[in-house]
């Protein structure tokens, strides 16, 4: 029975974090006892199924791992979990995101000279903020 | 309420223990994986209230119940919790009632002599039993 963690207690999560996090919501005045067990609980089930359906559709497994790529692509590709895709974005090498710049730079060109150093320069910062972030 | 940051988020061991039950044995959990995996969870937390308090709203509740939960579930497209969440929510209650008359049973006997040695609880009782005497403080128990 799934009802029981391996540690035999009914929920892990603490009830009170739970209700803190709850009563953030604005809109929510007040929360039945049995309202809060049942959303510690549904935490844990999805807990348990974001990771395990991670690992199973991600490639870390091939290093015996759960990786944050992992999760991330549940978020983007899986219907189910996508209202975490803001906060589970999709990570970007610096090299990548500079040959990108490249392309678009070279997609873009009409063959000004001046402009091309401005947006050189622009390159710059944003691969700075992209490799510091 | 004053929120910390951190009380928007899950104890981090918690998490951990909760993951690793769902893996297969030995697998690595990088550290950025399971802080998102914590941050997911309180997403999921907000995401499933709101849901839920839609439903309250509709019934033209203030208080939330089980149901709005477990309506918010369904609307959410976990179905799959439904079976678990409903049997474990049985467990709670009957928990629950078995504590509320074990009490009174107790309070009965702390009218006499006994007083001193009822307070050797376990120390878990005694904050389910804060928190719930706080919810009762509070809440209206609705069903």
């Amino acid at each position: 029975m799934a009802a029981r963690l391996s540690e035999n207690r009914l929920v892990s999560l603490p009830l009170s974090r739970i209700r803190v996090i709850m009563k953030s919501s604005p809109e929510v005045s007040s929360i039945n006892q049995d309202a809060l067990f049942l959303t510690a609980k549904a935490t844990e089930l999805f807990v348990q199924y974001l990771a395990s359906y991670s690992y199973k559709h991600g490639r870390g497994k091939e290093k015996n791992a759960l990786t944050y790529t992992d999760l991330s692509h549940t978020a983007e590709e899986c219907e189910t979990f996508q209202f975490l895709a803001d906060i589970l974005p999709k990570k970007i090498l610096a090299s990548k995101y500079l040959k990108m710049l490249e392309k678009e730079k070279r997609d873009g060109e009409v063959g000004e000279g001046h402009e091309e150093d401005e947006e050189e320069e622009e390159e710059d910062e944003a691969v700075g903020d992209s490799v510091g972030s | 309420m004053a929120e910390r940051p951190e009380d928007l988020n899950l104890p981090n061991a918690v998490i951990t223990r909760i993951i690793k039950e769902a893996l297969p044995d030995g697998v690595n959990i990088s550290k950025e994986a399971r802080s998102a995996i914590s941050r997911a969870a309180s997403v999921f937390v907000l995401y499933a209230t709101s849901c839920a308090n839609n439903f309250a709203m509709k019934g033209k509740r203030k208080t939330l119940n089980a149901g709005d939960v477990l309506s918010a579930m369904e609307e959410m497209e976990f179905q799959r919790f439904m079976v678990p969440l409903k049997e474990s929510l049985e467990v709670y209650r009957r928990e629950q009632k078995g504590k509320k008359e074990a009490r009174k049973d107790k309070d009965k006997k702390a009218d006499s002599e006994e007083q001193d040695k009822s307070r050797e609880e376990d120390n878990d009782d005694d904050d389910e039993r804060m928190e719930e005497e706080e919810q009762n403080d509070e809440e209206e128990v609705d069903n």
